[in-house]
């Protein structure tokens, strides 16, 4: 009676430790959104958008050369990365076994894992080193190399999940392979296909370390993709850093508003994979 | 009338098949296409491999193996060795990791086995996304005006000297970085392990705790044990949080709460300021280390969960 008494203590207390533990580790999250929250809604009002940074020692000042820099290099990265990404993952569904694949496969993986300060780097050797200057299309380009990966891997694992019927069905209505699968497959995948692009764009909005060496950073507002450029995560780690209080108020407000593009992302992508979602 | 009809239709049906024929050899093109489109990516990954050990060619000229064992980084006397930034990014992530196991444990359990679906369950399960989604940058910059002068504090009344930032500030927040990375992968090798398993053990009798003890843990302990090894890849390579709350310090760290620098934040910090093909030689071969010990420890955790789903 005893021992089934303690083993039940231990399973309740055991279970409650799991629960403690799961929740404490909640909390660091609400503290981060809660204090940037709290400490960049203050800094933010319109002229935060449409203006300039400032000197330091003037009041206001904005971020406008940050955003416009943050879509200018997004854009450019998602411009070189979807396109290759969703080929190669078409490419990595169509040939599931096949050894050729299985090296490109690892490929993939290796270069999901590449520190991103390593991939700031390469790009810097490539492109900066050879153009001679800091610029937003070398920032594109590293933030490419990070989001193929990521596109990649959501559309072989979105099309692998496609029944091979489908294909069969069309293949035997005399439609050619390739138009099977851009007229067939890939609509049929669509919606996992655009939730990675989404994810890949939300994973490179605020990476910072590739952009280090390569964009640079511009305190004007340049809309030139070979001249640097300033971005939103640059911006908010060059103000921290700073010893000025009133940049570390602008962060704050960066910060917030890097924080809910990502999160609108996220949002977005999630409601796409369960609205769009083809069933089987 | 007829006949012409018959006609049309026969010099259609000609251009049909005309275009079809085109049209397999369009398929050759496309099926070449593809392939062209894997290699690209085979080559995309040698290219960066090489033009890294190429641009670091200078530094293993100079320094050969003595780079790793060196602890002298002083750029003025063109004097470089990596031993500090190891030592540095070694101590983050694995105090990182040994932070993080109980929390993300916890939550493979918790959304795996005790709560699989629900509101509850739900709610800790976005929230964990969240955890991932937040830019690393941001991470940082909490870390060095909320988390650094707590620790400051903290290492006040303890008696050590308050820096504030340092290597146990850096693995703290590491530690919150990569719960989610472990915890998804935990939950879903806990998902995997067959019910009839668990079952069984329920049918002997066995509480909750002692299904999961004899049961669950040994069957996704290897699952398990990726998902750590993924999230210490993740810790080795992170750069921004750590680079803005390490406390950049070129010299071998002696305790846990003095600044340092790990291998990815030296380049981070001193990159855009390095002069001289040496300098930036040296830091360049360690971003090749970086990248080499990354890769491999991936490549592992994915063999590991490979081997766990052919097993299942």
């Amino acid at each position: 009676m005893n021992n089934i008494f303690k083993r039940t203590v231990k399973d309740k207390a055991f279970k409650y430790i799991i629960v403690l533990f799961s929740f404490i580790s909640v909390v660091p999250l609400i503290f981060i959104l809660l204090y940037i929250f709290k400490n960049g809604i203050s800094a933010i009002n319109l002229k935060f958008f449409t203006h300039l940074p400032k000197p330091v020692g003037e009041k206001g000042g904005g971020i406008s050369n940050a955003i416009i820099g943050t879509f200018m290099i997004v854009i450019i990265a998602s411009l070189v990365a979807i396109p290759i990404g969703i080929i190669v993952g078409v490419f990595l569904s169509e040939n599931k076994k096949s050894r050729f694949a299985e090296f490109v496969r690892t490929s993939t993986d290796i270069l999901l894992s590449i520190p991103s300060i390593v991939i700031g780097i390469v790009a810097y050797i490539w492109l900066v080193k050879s153009m001679g200057d800091f610029s937003a299309l070398s920032g594109g380009i590293a933030l490419a190399i990070m989001m193929l990966p990521v596109i990649i891997k959501s559309t072989e694992e979105t099309l692998k999940l496609i029944p091979d019927h489908l294909k069969e069905a069309s293949l035997a209505l005399g439609v050619p392979y390739y138009r099977t699968i851009l007229k067939v497959i890939l609509p049929a995948g669509i919606s996992g296909i655009i939730t990675g692009i989404l994810l890949g764009i939300a994973r490179i909005a605020g990476e910072t370390a590739p952009l280090l060496f390569t964009a640079f950073g511009n305190p004007f507002m340049n809309i030139n993709i070979l001249r640097p450029v300033n971005a939103l995560p640059l911006l908010i780690y060059n103000y921290a850093m700073s010893p000025y209080h009133q940049w570390h108020k602008i962060a704050w407000g960066a910060a917030l508003v890097l924080i809910i593009l990502v999160l609108i992302l996220n949002i977005i992508a999630k409601i796409v994979i369960k609205k769009w979602k083809v069933q089987f | 009338m007829n006949n012409l009809n018959a006609d049309i239709f026969i010099k259609k049906s000609h251009r049909n098949i005309q275009i079809r024929g085109n049209k397999f050899s369009g398929d050759v093109v496309f099926k070449k296409f593809l392939f062209f489109s894997g290699l690209c990516i085979i080559i995309l990954f040698l290219a960066i491999f090489l033009s890294l050990v190429l641009n670091s060619i200078p530094s293993i000229r100079a320094f050969g193996l003595n780079f790793f064992i060196t602890k002298v980084w002083s750029p003025p006397d063109r004097q470089f060795g990596a031993l500090p930034f190891i030592v540095g990014t070694l101590a983050t992530s694995f105090l990182a990791i040994i932070i993080t196991i109980p929390f993300s444990f916890s939550i493979s359990v918790f959304t795996g086995e005790f709560y699989k679906e629900g509101v509850l369950s739900n709610i800790l399960k976005s929230m964990i996304e969240l955890l991932a989604g937040i830019p690393s940058v941001v991470y940082g910059f909490f870390g060095l005006f909320v988390l650094a002068p707590v620790i400051r504090t903290l290492e006040m009344k303890i008696g050590v000297l308050p820096y504030g930032v340092g290597i146990f500030t850096s693995s703290l927040i590491l530690s919150v970085m990569i719960i989610p990375f472990s915890a998804s992968i935990g939950r879903e090798v806990i998902n995997m392990v067959p019910a009839d398993i668990k079952e069984a053990a329920y049918s002997l009798g066995g509480t909750h705790y002692e299904v999961i003890r004899s049961t669950v843990i040994p069957y996704a302990k290897s699952g398990i044990f990726a998902g750590i090894l993924l999230a210490l890849g993740r810790a080795l390579g992170e750069t921004m949080a750590v680079t803005m709350i390490i406390g950049n310090s070129d010299f071998l760290p002696h305790s846990i709460f003095s600044p340092a620098n790990t291998m990815a934040s030296v380049i981070a910090n001193e990159f855009t300021e390095a002069t001289g093909t040496l300098y930036l030689s040296s830091l360049i071969e360690i971003g090749v280390v970086l990248f080499i010990i990354t890769g491999i420890i991936n490549i592992l955790g994915k063999i590991i969960i490979k081997k766990l789903m052919v097993e299942i």
